[in-house]
């Protein structure tokens, strides 16, 4: 007689204002989003820092693969907070939509060793629109060694698009690697407007 | 060792929580709850031993916030009556069968409620109960039989 049946609940709203407060609060350590663009889902994770990570879903294993990562290298206190990705979001919008030539987001360079850093900073002083070479980033990044360990460099670029690593062409002019793909590096210099040979 | 990513226990573990929760406290108080619940958790996180039963561990919290919440209305001295009241939401007429059995269960001793919402509302095993509860899991049986047999009374008195 006595039915203890569960009680109807639905925990979505809940979930997310939690996860929302847990990552405006800092309690959480990284927040992500995944964003839709015209060149795929990405995984977008920022730090209370500024963007760690844009991560191709489709070339990185999916979403798991992509925060286990992020649980190992840096805290396994991650949430999906979008809100806190909303700059990260509408600048891409206004990227993929010819609008906008610089992101303007902070950056987390947490994930990149300090050689990778100056190689990814260097590639990030490209303008929208032009190119450069693995040679001329590995010279501008003081690579003694030259230009195979800018490519290295290059193709673990943790955060691709709002760091140009597509603007990085191959010295002959051939279009070289990609960390999505040489199909998105493709889409992404065509938006650019840049002419391939 | 690295623990999963903090969202799939959320993911995995919400539903289950929030039952528990409202079974035992009403939707009123769930609703924080559910919230304290999971930021001590999230605090806690990096510092659960990799092998431990991320479950039971979870629920071992929740369960400590309801007892927090029970220990609150007890200094209060709120009557039975207006608890139940308060586990009606005023906004949801259409309350489910059950919400009234789920009223009976808050006001039985602290033992037999844990382990009727655990058991009956989280679906958590004898077993589980056990170490959420660090009793036996004779015990968690027992405080079930006792608990369903009290409510069963009240029915038929």
């Amino acid at each position: 007689m006595t039915e203890l049946q569960p009680p109807a609940v639905d925990a979505t709203a809940l979930a997310a204002r939690f996860a929302a407060r847990a990552a405006d609060s800092g309690d959480a350590d990284v927040a992500y989003a995944v964003v839709d663009t015209p060149a795929g889902r990405v995984v977008a994770a920022r730090t209370p820092t500024g963007l760690v990570r844009l991560a191709y879903e489709d070339f990185n294993g999916g979403l798991d693969r992509v925060l286990e990562s992020l649980a190992v290298r840096l805290s396994p206190r991650i949430v999906e907070a979008p809100a806190r990705l909303d700059d990260t979001r509408r600048e891409l919008d206004e990227y993929f939509a010819g609008t906008r030539h610089a992101f303007d987001v902070p950056i987390d360079w947490t994930l990149t060793t300090p050689f990778a850093r100056r190689v990814l900073q260097a590639t990030a002083a490209i303008p929208f629109g032009q190119t450069s070479t693995y040679a001329q980033i590995a010279a501008a990044a003081g690579s003694p060694r030259g230009a195979r360990p800018t490519g290295n460099a290059l193709g673990s670029n943790p955060i691709p698009i709002i760091v140009p690593c597509h603007r990085v062409l191959a010295t002959g002019g051939g279009l070289g690697g990609y960390t999505g793909g040489l199909s998105r590096k493709e889409l992404l210099l065509g938006i650019e407007g840049v002419l391939l040979g | 060792m690295t623990r999963e990513p903090f969202q799939r226990v959320l993911d995995r573990h919400a539903e289950d929580v929030l039952r528990f929760l409202v079974a035992g406290l009403g939707r009123h108080d769930a609703d924080d709850a559910f919230q304290e619940t999971f930021i001590s958790a999230l605090r806690a996180y990096p510092k659960l031993r990799p092998d431990s039963d991320v479950r039971a561990w979870l629920f071992t919290i929740a369960h400590r916030k309801a007892i927090d919440v029970h220990r609150g209305r007890a200094r209060r001295a709120v009557p039975v009556e207006s608890v139940e009241d308060r586990a009606a939401p005023a906004d949801t007429a259409a309350l489910d069968a059950s919400e009234g059995h789920w009223a009976r269960v808050r006001a039985l001793p602290d033992r037999q409620r844990a382990v009727l919402t655990l058991r009956y509302a989280a679906d958590l095993t004898h077993a589980e109960i056990a170490a959420v509860l660090a009793c036996s899991e004779a015990a968690s049986r027992r405080a079930a039989a006792d608990g369903l047999a009290r409510l069963r009374e009240e029915v038929t008195a």
